[in-house]
């Protein structure tokens, strides 16, 4: 059973890595699918509370939530797997085919052109998927509410630094709280 | 034979073969100094690799984040590798994800294993989180419209995210169909 806990943290984390497109928030999507409804591994709770904790902690959000549950399943050595798990792809793709990639990039090709223009707008609409699923999550009551639209307008308006909105998300949970 | 040009020049700055435990001490130092993931890390990136070590220059800089942003993987891994692989080959790229990886990893596990289980009842620590909750909420909506004012002007995009939005919202669809239908309509439709 343990290993197959294993086996399952690392071919959830590898699939999260290898379709990783634009940035940690566009990837959330595809990591609740795997960790909530796939798994059970969390619940939507306890994964918002882990894109928290990857903000304010040092390195890739996939990297945090991948150690993060991979220890919650299976101890150390689950967090090891899952970290390897979702770092594997880009090692092996740019390991594999770094050199072909560098020159493959500067040749101007319209179909890459289009592909990748084609993947900002899904990159967009995955990370717009991302805030709704984490705002069901988090804005539980009136507070919540109003604490969210607050931050928002403070980052899209005068461009609060992202790690001053989580501290002030904590600092005004602390206050808010319904103890 | 252009390939090996631009290789030989991208690797001109470090005349003598750097040592593997700077590369893997390097990019530990940047690991530990990049919250928030994803964009954030590269100004640190860009001060450590291009001013002070001198590893890349700005153009080469410039083109392995072509490459990254391109690439599936979290940016500040990918353009680890790419550095890494560079001055020492594949174990070199190993060396620096390794140094990418670690600082995360340490501070996740310390969290998870040793913190958490023994604040997690403490009423402050919920109601921390019930704020952090919205938080992020917040600062994710808060990316969707920095990513959206950049493509407001391209019709293109618009129309494809006009597309996929109702479709992926109504028939719940898999994240990665998204992204494939995305690319899909983006080959169909891009014009020069």
């Amino acid at each position: 059973m343990y290993l197959l806990v294993l086996l399952n943290l690392f071919w959830s984390y590898f699939k999260i890595g290898l379709f990783s497109f634009g940035g940690g928030y566009a990837m959330i999507p595809l990591m609740e699918l795997e960790i909530i409804s796939r798994h059970g591994w969390l619940t939507a709770a306890e994964f918002a509370d882990i894109i928290a904790i990857a903000e304010t902690t040092p390195g890739p959000i996939a990297i945090n939530s991948a150690t993060y549950v991979g220890f919650r399943m299976a101890g150390i050595i689950g967090s090891i797997v899952a970290t390897l798990g979702v770092v594997s792809p880009s090692l092996i793709i740019l390991l594999t085919l770094g050199t072909f990639l560098m020159s493959f990039i500067k040749i101007k090709n319209p179909r890459m052109e289009g592909i990748i223009q084609g993947l900002r707008p899904a990159v967009i609409v995955l990370i717009l998927l991302a805030a709704v699923s984490l705002g069901k999550a988090g804005l539980v009551d009136v507070a919540t509410c109003l604490m969210a639209a607050a931050l928002f307008l403070a980052r899209i308006l005068f461009k609060a630094n992202p790690f001053y909105l989580i501290a002030a998300g904590a600092m005004l949970g602390l206050i808010l709280y319904p103890y | 034979m252009e390939n090996n040009v631009t290789e030989n020049k991208n690797k001109l700055p470090t005349a003598t073969r750097v040592p593997l435990l700077k590369i893997l001490l390097a990019f530990l130092k940047i690991g530990a100094f990049t919250f928030g993931g994803g964009y954030a890390i590269l100004p640190i990136i860009r001060q450590e690799i291009i001013h002070h070590l001198k590893w890349v220059d700005a153009e080469g800089f410039m083109d392995i984040l072509l490459v990254t942003q391109s690439l599936p993987g979290s940016v500040a891994l990918n353009c680890s590798i790419i550095v890494g692989r560079r001055l020492r080959g594949t174990i070199g790229g190993l060396a620096a994800a390794l140094g990418i990886v670690i600082p995360s990893f340490l501070t996740i596990l310390f969290l998870v294993a040793f913190l958490l289980p023994v604040v997690q009842e403490s009423i402050f620590v919920q109601a921390v989180f019930y704020g952090l909750r919205p938080a992020v909420a917040a600062l994710v909506a808060s990316t969707v419209w920095e990513l959206g004012k950049e493509f407001a002007g391209d019709r293109l995009s618009i129309i494809i995210f006009i597309t996929l939005l109702p479709v992926s919202l109504i028939l719940h669809l898999h994240p990665v169909l998204v992204l494939a239908l995305g690319a899909l309509l983006g080959l169909l439709c891009f014009q020069k």
